[in-house]
């Protein structure tokens, strides 16, 4: 099997141009920053707080937090990591404020270690986006991942959906790179686990019949 | 090579982030183990599915309007000041 290919993004130095740009006061390049990555940052901050109001907050509150402190990014990671660390910040203040009475952070529910034991293991249907209308996929795919811990959903959102490295990861969430690498293998079982009773194959009515079973969608 | 042990370096396998022999024990491991095979298999597809999800996109029309509110609110606070983080 391959490995899963992370997403490409623009070259560094063009980003770190246009920060350098926005440093000595040129809005429109600061600007730029912002149609770069204002979906990314919605995305993000949309996955962790599970609500749109809130994610459109934390896009507006991000960008300007980033760009009231730009005089103090030292330019030792990307731009993009830093501004995403802003926005998990902010995105999870606002989910706190929402659920007061669960103290949610990035550490929460790492303790329980059977959560992860792979216990579906039919296999899936060749192509298991296929099996649903488009509507009915957006709501089982966002009420699965809604399911996880936050600090599971966060890691799993910067790794494998938005495509930062586990480097990267660990820099936005402030957390050792073993720490990243054990909470993305827990969300991606999870997922999985959760998922696998919406995509297993389903036997055909050929195949329930005892016929020899081609095309089983 | 146990089925724990291959559960434990899933996520390098997917990632690629495994030394050459390593990556042959798993391959040896999924050669036989139908079981770990699924996992492997569905794991990988859950990651492409909420890959192409497209899930919470950002409409064009709001996206304008942040976007302006955005830049609005930096003229003000140039104006009035930096903020702390």
């Amino acid at each position: 099997m391959s490995a899963i290919q992370p997403n490409v993004r623009e070259p560094v130095s063009e980003e770190l141009a246009l920060v350098r740009a926005a440093k000595r006061g040129d809005d429109k390049a600061f600007e730029e920053l912002v149609r770069r990555y204002d979906r990314n940052v919605f995305r993000i901050a949309q996955h962790i707080t599970q609500n749109r109001e809130d994610a459109e907050d934390v896009v507006q509150d991000a960008f300007l937090k980033a760009y009231g402190n730009l005089a103090q990014f030292q330019e030792q990671s990307k731009f993009y990591t830093w501004l995403v660390r802003i926005a998990v910040n902010e995105a999870l203040m606002k989910l706190r404020r929402r659920r007061p009475e669960r103290m949610v952070s990035l550490d929460e529910d790492i303790k329980t270690e059977d959560d992860s034991v792979p216990r579906e293991v039919a296999d899936w249907s060749p192509n298991p986006e296929q099996m649903y209308k488009q509507a009915e996929l957006r709501e089982i795919l966002t009420r699965t991942i809604q399911g996880l811990p936050a600090g599971f959903r966060t890691v799993f959102v910067l790794r494998d959906v938005e495509g930062l490295s586990t480097e990267e990861t660990a820099q936005a969430l402030e957390l050792s790179i073993p720490a990243v690498k054990s909470r993305l293998l827990r969300a991606r079982l999870q997922l999985r686990e959760r998922l696998s009773r919406y995509f297993q194959k389903r036997a055909s009515a050929d195949e329930a019949n005892g016929a020899s079973g081609d095309g089983d969608q | 090579m146990k089925c724990s042990e291959f559960l434990n370096e899933l996520t390098n396998y997917l990632d690629g982030a495994l030394d050459d022999r390593t990556k042959s024990e798993l391959e040896d491991h999924l050669a036989w183990c139908h079981n770990c095979y699924v996992v492997c298999d569905t794991t990988r597809k859950t990651i492409e599915i909420y890959r192409n999800s497209e899930l919470y996109e950002l409409p064009d029309d709001l996206r304008g309007r942040l976007r302006s509110a955005i830049m609005s609110k930096c003229s003000l606070q140039k104006k009035s000041g930096p903020q702390s983080v």
